[in-house]
């Protein structure tokens, strides 16, 4: 079995955003540009199911230009065995979905692990696009899973608990936490690094796909200008301005 | 036609489904055409009351079963198509979330998630929409004349609530999913985190699980959900469902009193809009009072409980 790792370039989690001067898009002056959060997750989780035995190869794959590879090199270099780049730059997540699609369709995968959102564009529509495109079963807000044969069981989180759910393969998952702990990721190390140089790194050219969502214009929101202190032993006020001036309770 | 998604729990109605439904309603009578809520499965609820909140009718999909997010998006999505719909209205609870993508994709229309407010513009579709984890407001705009909202919970509240019925129709669905649930795990009594008017919230500064009846209490006493920073879910204190933040769940309570949390770049990421943010740190210096409406530095072992005390003064 072969796992696919979808995985989106994004901004830093520390990163201070900025937008271009015309409000059109990020100003990525100075930003580094990391693996989503979300997506180093399932990373692990795919490396450790093959370790166990459960999948044969690890592809990572990132949809965009040039940019993006030495993301996905860092990808190889925690232990994805070969990376594909789709190479464009997506505008919209349907355009994401689909390119991921046709490049599975080509190229079967049994498996994908997506993340639930990516922090920049916080769209959380690309996995779900995917399934139905793929025709998969689908888990949202992974955080457990458990293969046996084609069979799988999911973990996934809803409002105020969880949901065991089983499905079988193929199946597109959008995990987040969970899936793997946080002490699990893994930090590239020498070798890996070096292994990563020679690793195969595909470039896969896009079909036409228009955009169904566009950015038309971006701005920053405003923050709170000035905190209101109030007295340790004065708690009373407290709740006195936040039934009178805030009116929240 | 605008389709929402009224989604029950238990076989009632969250509230999140209230102000899904006024959105559309709202967005229906911009568009000059009938709001109508989608209801799958049995319900205690009744379901007429969604008139209350704007909707004109009810299609009451019976014979669905439990929630699968490819048989319900499909339903919706065809739906949509039958009724030549032009929105599909879909609060982002984590169901919501989880069949959007789905409706989106069969019924061949564009998905905007993370929707903070009413469209600007009908045609084409523009709305603005949350981006980089609060840090940004993107103003997006569908291709197209139709789409699929996913409306942030508690963005745009509730407004006023009338008195009307909807119509109630029965309908049946034939959509099928490809996952089988086999067990919930829900804690009763426990506020869900999007859904929540008002969150308590603590860190590391509270130095160990064991005190936390303290933030339960202060919790308690205002009707609030609980959540906690990253490393307080990383090391077990509490679990990871309460992560909030940039990589845990994105909230914008009415009010967040935050305790002993220092106010990290990716913490108010996931928080920022709040409405009311409220500060209990032991250092003046703490970054998040840069953040905060109101602050009170002090220590939490003091401060909380004579909170606690003070609202329980309040409400008697
Ligand atoms: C990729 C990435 C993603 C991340 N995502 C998130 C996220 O989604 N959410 C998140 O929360 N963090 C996230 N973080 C972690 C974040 O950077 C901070 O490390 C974290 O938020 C700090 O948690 P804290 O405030 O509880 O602890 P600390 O930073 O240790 O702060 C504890 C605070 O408690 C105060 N304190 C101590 N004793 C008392 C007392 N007795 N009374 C009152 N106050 C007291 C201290 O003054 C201090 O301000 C992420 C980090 C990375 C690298
Ligand atoms: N450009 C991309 N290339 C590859 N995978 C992506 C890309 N964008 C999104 N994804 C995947 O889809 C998930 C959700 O992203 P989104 O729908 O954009 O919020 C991410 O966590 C990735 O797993």
């Amino acid at each position: 079995m072969k796992i696919l790792v979808c995985i989106s370039h994004v901004p830093d989690t520390t990163s201070k955003i900025q937008f271009t001067a015309d409000g059109a898009a990020l100003d990525a002056q100075g930003i580094q540009f990391v693996i989503n959060p979300h997506d180093e997750f399932g990373l692990t989780k795919a490396l450790q199911m093959k370790e166990a035995g459960l999948a044969t190869q690890v592809t990572a794959l990132i949809v965009g230009d040039a940019s993006v590879e030495p993301t996905l090199r860092k990808a190889l270099a925690i232990g994805a065995d070969d990376a594909v780049r789709i190479d464009a730059r997506p505008e919209s997540g349907n355009q994401v979905a689909q390119w991921i699609a046709e490049y599975v369709q080509a190229n079967p995968y049994e498996l994908v692990l997506c993340g639930i959102e990516s922090i920049d564009y916080n769209g959380g529509t690309v996995p779900g696009l995917l399934a139905h495109r793929m025709g998969a079963a689908f888990a949202n807000a992974c955080i457990g899973l458990e293969l046996s044969g084609t069979n799988a069981t999911v973990l996934r989180e809803i409002d105020g608990g969880k949901e065991k759910l089983t499905a079988s393969l193929p199946l597109v998952v959008a995990g987040k936490k969970g899936l793997v702990e946080e002490s699990e990721l893994r930090i590239p190390n020498m070798r890996g690094i070096m292994a990563a140089r020679t690793k195969p790194l595909a470039v896969v050219a896009p079909s036409a796909v228009a955009a169904q969502v566009v950015s038309k214009r971006f701005e920053k929101p405003v923050g709170r200008t000035s905190v209101r202190l109030i007295d340790k032993d004065n708690l009373g006020e407290l709740v006195r301005l936040l039934h009178e001036e805030a009116k929240v309770i | 036609m605008v389709l929402i998604f009224a989604e029950t729990w238990n076989g009632t109605f969250k509230k999140s489904t209230f102000e899904a439904v006024q959105y559309g309603a709202q967005c229906a009578k911009s568009l000059g055409t009938e709001a109508v809520a989608v209801v799958f499965g049995a319900a205690s609820d009744d379901l007429a009351a969604l008139g209350a909140y704007g909707a004109q009718r009810v299609l009451h999909l019976t014979n669905a079963s439990a929630f699968e997010p490819i048989a319900y998006g499909t339903a919706l999505a065809a739906l949509a198509s039958q009724h030549r719909a032009r929105l599909v209205v879909v609060s982002a609870t984590a169901n919501g979330k989880s069949l959007t993508p789905f409706v989106a994709g069969a019924w061949d229309a564009p998905a905007i998630t993370n929707v903070l407010a009413l469209p600007t513009s009908f045609a084409p579709l523009a709305v603005r929409r949350g981006a980089f984890s609060s840090k940004g407001l993107e103003d997006a705009s569908a291709a197209g004349d139709r789409a699929v909202v996913g409306l942030v919970p508690n963005s745009v509240g509730l407004g006023t609530v009338g008195t009307q019925t909807a119509a109630v129709e029965a309908v049946e669905t034939a959509a099928a999913g490809k996952s089988t649930s086999v067990e919930l795990q829900v804690a009763s009594g426990k506020i869900p985190l999007p859904e929540a008017e008002r969150v308590v919230s603590a860190g590391r500064g509270m130095k160990g699980p064991e005190n936390w009846n303290l933030i339960e209490a202060l919790a308690q006493e205002l009707n609030a959900g609980t959540a906690c920073s990253k490393p307080v879910s990383d090391i077990g204190w509490r679990p990871h469902s309460e992560h909030v933040g940039q990589t845990g769940i994105q909230i914008n309570p009415q009010l967040y009193i935050a305790i002993g949390i220092s106010g990290a770049i990716q913490h108010l990421a996931g928080v920022s809009s709040s409405k009311t943010i409220v500060v209990i740190n032991s250092d003046a210096e703490a970054p998040f009072f840069k953040a905060a409406d109101y602050g009170v530095v002090g220590d939490a072992f003091e401060v909380v409980p004579k909170l606690t005390e003070a609202l329980r003064a309040f409400h008697a």
